[in-house]
């Protein structure tokens, strides 16, 4: 059983027990081109399921950042401040937010990794 | 690919920042065969251009090409254009591809008064751009075009090996020298073709936006709209209120110049790391909304985060201290001259 679970919209939740690492799959970041910005969030926010929590930005747009899970932000990269390139070299390593799950049966209605690359795939056409 | 004006178009192909980098260094070569070319002749060819163009097409050379507006009776932009002088007789004019069908009308119910006829040519011709420090050595190298009697905003008519006709112009939408060559779809294919295998870098509209951004350069739709004047988009030297000849939309912008405008285009240098975007609102020192964004990015070529906007006449001094809202939070702008980056044009 995979750790990752994905949102249409291309964010991942990265599951290790309550708490989810949250960033953005690594088609996204290719279609993005390179990240020259990102729109973090304030510590101790929430995020709730379904709703925008920051904003990612190439040369060419922002898109907003939709959070796959409910709960309170717990720490932030802040790495990504000073070099949101990192998300470009490896977008699931270089996680955006970690969360701690409010309610973690919200995981059930994500996209497993199979059906993420099948959406992705359908994108494409 | 993206759609646009119903052609598919590549935003990038090896990526915005490159192909921008290329264009700024070295060249790079545009398929802008999206854009819509107009042929408008008749013995009262020139006299109908002077009538629905701001500039003034009557002292120019043939051979000469200038850029300038079609208004609205409101003052208002129709579209942005260049027009190539081939004669007293017959004009080519070539206009955005999204708005061929709006600008097609525009001019055809003018032209009723006028002994002219116009030819939607849009779907006869393709266009390649070719832009940067390199572009006079690589027309010649790779295409077999001289182009070192061409000086800025000139054409030439010139015939293709194949006997089609094409034209070339030292012109560009890049802030660098360049040259624009208008033919027939398969000379245009074959060009690109060889571009391609000499290594020039293909680039996209994605840094095409970037670049002329830098330069100060206005795109229809975003620092001109059917509701923003010239004089308010800060382009008044191509619409003058005092050419000989009458132009449509001349008495509005007498009338803004008289009272004053009350919106001026500026350029904004937004401080912290939040790019400002399209459409993004500007606010004075206390938060009130005194205009929007109309393009922002962050600058490839100055590293900063710039923007162009539309305020409030009394906020458009060098200088002035201004806001732009970025999502929910605010970032301090001030405001800078528009032309961020100087252009490197071969005059």
């Amino acid at each position: 059983m995979s750790n990752m679970y994905f949102l249409p919209s291309h964010e991942y939740a990265r599951v290790e027990g309550n708490i989810a690492y949250i960033g953005i799959s690594k088609y996204a970041a290719d279609q993005l081109g390179n990240v020259v910005y990102v729109d973090m969030p304030e510590m101790d926010d929430d995020t709730v399921a379904g709703e925008e929590f920051g904003a990612i930005e190439s040369v060419k747009a922002a898109s907003d950042l939709f959070a796959p899970v409910s709960g309170a932000i717990i720490e932030i990269n802040e790495e990504l401040i000073d070099n949101p390139r990192l998300i470009n070299e490896d977008p699931e390593k270089h996680w955006i937010i970690k969360v701690e799950m409010n309610n973690p049966a919200e995981l059930d209605g994500l996209l497993s990794p199979e059906a993420y690359a099948e959406h992705c795939a359908n994108e494409k056409h | 690919m993206s759609p646009f004006a119903g052609f598919d178009m590549p935003i990038s192909y090896e990526g915005i920042e490159a192909e921008h980098r290329a264009v700024r260094q070295a060249v790079g070569v545009f398929d802008v065969s999206h854009m819509g070319e107009v042929l408008v002749t008749g013995p009262q060819a020139q006299m109908f251009v002077n009538y629905i163009f701001t500039g003034d097409v009557t002292p120019l050379a043939p051979g000469k090409v200038i850029y300038g507006m079609m208004l609205n009776e409101r003052g208002g932009t129709v579209d942005d254009l260049l027009v190539y002088k081939c004669s007293d007789n017959e004009f080519l004019l070539v206009i955005n591809a999204a708005n061929i069908d709006k600008d097609v009308d525009w001019i055809r119910t003018h032209a009723a008064k006028y002994d002219v006829t116009v030819d939607n040519q849009s779907d006869s011709w393709a266009e390649l751009a070719v832009q940067g420090p390199q572009a006079e050595a690589t027309m010649r190298d790779v295409l077999g075009i001289d182009c070192s009697d061409l000086t800025f905003y000139t054409f030439k008519n010139i015939t293709m090996p194949d006997g089609t006709a094409a034209i070339v112009s030292r012109t560009g939408y890049t802030g660098e020298d360049g040259f624009e060559l208008y033919a027939t779809p398969g000379v245009i294919v074959d060009a690109w073709d060889r571009l391609m295998s000499a290594g020039v870098a293909p680039c996209g509209l994605g840094c095409r936006d970037t670049l002329r951004f830098e330069a100060g350069l206005p795109l229809y739709g975003d620092e001109l709209t059917d509701d923003i004047s010239p004089l308010e988009a800060g382009l008044g030297m191509f619409a003058k209120v005092d050419k000989p000849d009458e132009y449509i939309g001349r008495e509005a912008l007498a009338a803004q110049k008289a009272e004053g405008l009350r919106r001026k285009a500026v350029g904004l240098e937004v401080e912290g790391r939040a790019i400002p975007r399209h459409g993004y609102e500007v606010l004075d020192s206390e938060g009130n909304v005194v205009g929007e964004v109309t393009t922002g990015y962050h600058s490839i070529t100055l590293d900063r985060n710039l923007a162009m906007a539309l305020v409030d006449a009394r906020f458009a001094t060098l200088d002035t201290p201004l806001q732009v809202q970025v999502r929910r939070k605010v970032f301090p702008a001030r405001v800078i001259k528009k032309r961020f980056y100087t252009p490197n044009y071969k005059k």
